[in-house]
């Protein structure tokens, strides 16, 4: 009996508390979402064009590509001082931080490589060259394999982490956008934005094991556009962008098949898991909101207003109790 | 005698160092292109300025090449650019006949005429060739080739847009003024065509007759030419030949907007297309051209990246199997105008959006919403199946 209380006062309690920092890129700032009341409660300004975003793993540092600054921002989520720049390449785009949480790989949009900074020296580890307008990055859960897609180039190159060097490149369908490895690292999955699919990838050899198609009634087939994607905790189903035709899908991971199509707001780009992975929530790039979905019952529940064009989307943590 | 250069060879087109060593590994695939053009002496306009770029149309070519060695240096396959460019009066088809001697892949950059002769030379069959500069209607219906398909949209696949927009807009009284050429007249036909399409009707016509130097006196004469039109919500101006038609803007009797070949145009591309990613092309063609790039260049960079795509996806460099893969349901190209671009299966005309702009802003990207189409909405613009006589498609 007693156990019982304690488990419901555990729940009534908002330990789950957290923020979704959102990158609006036409207005040069970030919108920060407190999950429990669902309000934007900050505006923090950024250098030009904020697009990709993450946090370390301590949760004491947000780093933020600034696109048309040529830079990769360091700031205090607390204080949001940009505490210093690090160096990117031309044109960061989309980043990931390595498992190590020191080291973060970019993928330069307009000059075909692929930079990887050391955050502590604040130095160029290295650049790789790869495809033309290079975007989705991705790195493997043990850190061994990055991996950049070029959208022009249509390929994911398969960079092995310790030399530098590309050991794969593999053809994916029209304009890859975004990759990501499940979480046991055997599997990765790119988004194609005008092919319309997921392509799975077995990591051991790089071979495609399966593809993911996108159909919803009354849309055209053209403006499907897979972008973004999120997988859950348990790694069954995949919430999958689809850009243009203003829904999220739901994908079986085992089946790779659609179980559902949740309608959003204009143009979905990316996603973030409230800290208790109850809630998603998807910044829509034309109607300049984020569309929270309630994950349990799959259904969007509210619509947030933020800045112009909202992009990237980051989860933290706060302690509120 | 024909100019002839070869621009593009093997990695030293391509900024990738690696994988050119990996391309020396792998099988290597021969994909020669050829841009082969009719020069055209520019008629005389009033205003010196915006002259057309020497390069026009070519300078898209030489981009996509460079965009396609990219994929093809990771997967050993070697495209190559030859430029054939003929003089006003010289001979075109014994120049296309040297130059189809040497290449499977052609865009031709020429008129409809100068097209139609280059398609039926015995040397041209079996060879695919990519129209990259002719709007005719004609070509994509009753002198279609079937070795001949077009990544310019018709010119009433523009119109048709407009006249879209027009609709959206509710703006459904137009006038028109129709300049002297025969450009200007075909251009006109398109307008009507559309307007007739849409619903839309064109209440009076004027033809522009001046023959004066008129930049120094468009507030007297232009306001009186257009006085005597009947009311109208928009004015055509049908001036491709850009002789007349920017000083009608601002001038005219009614405050009413300009739209056609001046004011607000359509266009398959133009330096204001900003979304989807195009700022990424628009930044590439300028680094590489030194200049904006127009539809003809984005003709040609669509011809040379579909036989890139193309290459890619089969492996194969034979012209009649890229050529069924272009026009299977399989291929999908992005343009960066937010659809995947495909080929019409009846006709070979390239599916695309159609950009309707000012000189600062896209205004509208067509299809506009709400018009609707049983198989896909950008078949709402240009030449639908039941309106095109082609036959050589198997239709």
């Amino acid at each position: 009996m007693k156990r019982l209380a304690l488990l419901l006062l555990t729940v009534a309690l908002p330990l789950h508390a957290g923020e979704i920092w959102v990158t609006n890129e036409k207005d040069d700032t970030i919108s920060v979402i407190d999950t429990d009341t669902l309000e934007v409660v900050r505006t923090i300004p950024t250098g030009e064009r904020p697009r990709g975003i993450t946090f370390s793993k301590d949760f004491s540092r947000v780093y933020i590509c600034a696109s048309d600054s040529d830079t990769v921002q360091v700031m205090d989520p607390d204080t949001g001082a940009i505490l210093f720049d690090l160096p990117s390449g031309e044109d960061p785009e989309q980043f990931v931080l390595a498992p190590d949480d020191r080291h973060i790989y970019i993928a330069n949009e307009d000059d075909a490589v692929t930079t990887v900074v050391d955050t502590q020296t604040r130095q160029v580890v290295a650049q790789i060259n790869v495809g033309i307008e290079p975007e989705g990055m991705a790195i493997s859960p043990d850190g061994k394999i990055a991996i950049t897609t070029s959208e022009t180039t249509n390929m994911a190159h398969w960079i092995d982490t310790a030399s530098h060097s590309l050991f794969a490149n593999t053809l994916v369908d029209s304009r890859p956008r975004h990759a990501e490895f499940t979480a046991d690292g055997t599997t990765l999955w790119v988004s194609s934005e005008i092919g319309g699919t997921i392509t799975v990838f077995n990591v051991a050899d790089q071979t495609e094991i399966g593809k993911i198609r996108f159909a919803i009634t009354g849309v055209n087939a053209d403006l499907v556009q897979p972008v973004g994607f999120k997988f859950n905790p348990e790694g069954t189903k995949a919430f999958v962008a689809l850009g243009p035709s203003n829904h999220v899908a739901v994908v079986n991971m085992q089946s790779l098949s659609v179980e559902k199509y949740i309608l959003v707001g204009r143009r979905v780009w990316h996603m973030a898991f409230s800290p208790d992975n109850s809630q998603l929530f998807t910044t829509n790039g034309v109607s300049g909101d984020v569309t929270v979905i309630d994950v349990a019952r799959e259904e969007a529940v509210k619509s947030i207003k933020v800045g112009r064009f909202p992009w990237g989307a980051a989860m933290r943590p706060t302690k509120s109790n | 005698m024909p100019h002839w250069t070869r621009w593009a060879a093997v990695c030293a087109a391509t900024a990738l160092a690696l994988p050119c060593s990996a391309a020396a590994q792998a099988a290597k695939t021969d994909v020669p292109i050829l841009y082969l053009r009719q020069e055209i002496k520019q008629p005389p306009v009033l205003s010196n300025l915006d002259p057309v770029p020497e390069d026009l149309g070519l300078a898209g070519a030489k981009l996509a090449v460079t965009d396609n060695q990219t994929t093809g240096a990771f997967l050993g396959h070697d495209y190559r650019l030859d430029i054939i460019s003929v003089a006003p009066g010289e001979d075109l088809t014994g120049a296309a006949r040297q130059g189809l001697a040497m290449a499977p892949f052609v865009l031709l950059d020429g008129t409809a005429s100068d097209l139609l002769a280059i398609a039926d030379l015995p040397e041209a069959q079996g060879k695919l060739l990519f129209n990259v500069s002719a709007g005719d209607a004609s070509l994509r219906s009753a002198d279609c080739r079937a070795n001949l398909l077009h990544t310019l949209p018709e010119d009433a696949a523009r119109t048709d847009a407009l006249m879209q927009f027009l609709v959206a807009k509710q703006w459904r009284k137009l006038a028109m003024i129709v300049g002297p050429t025969p450009n200007d007249q075909a251009y006109a036909d398109s307008l009507r065509r559309s307007a007739a399409k849409f619903g839309l009707a064109i209440l009076g016509e004027k033809a522009w007759t001046f023959d004066t130097d008129l930049r120094e006196s468009t507030m007297a004469e232009v306001p009186r030419f257009t006085q005597d039109l009947p009311d109208h919500d928009v004015l055509l101006v049908a001036d491709p030949t850009d002789d007349f038609g920017r000083y009608i803007l601002h001038n005219t009797w009614l405050p009413r907007p300009v739209a056609g070949s001046h004011g607000l145009h359509a266009e398959a591309w133009a330096p204001v297309v900003e979304s989807w990613g195009a700022v990424q092309l628009q930044n590439r063609f300028e680094a590489s051209a030194g200049r904006d790039m127009r539809s003809r260049d984005y003709a040609a960079w669509l011809a040379v990246r579909s036989i890139g795509e193309a290459v890619t996806r089969t492996g194969s460099a034979d012209p009649a199997n890229l050529r069924a893969f272009l026009l299977s349901d399989a291929f999908q190209q992005d343009g960066f105008k937010g659809r995947a671009l495909t080929y019409r299966a009846w006709n070979g005309q390239m599916r695309q959006p159609v950009a309707i702009v000012n000189d600062r802003a896209l205004v509208a990207m067509a299809p506009i919403e709400g018009f609707l189409h049983q198989r896909n909405e950008t078949d709402s613009l240009g030449l639908d199946q039941p309106e095109s006589d082609c036959t050589a498609f198997g239709g």
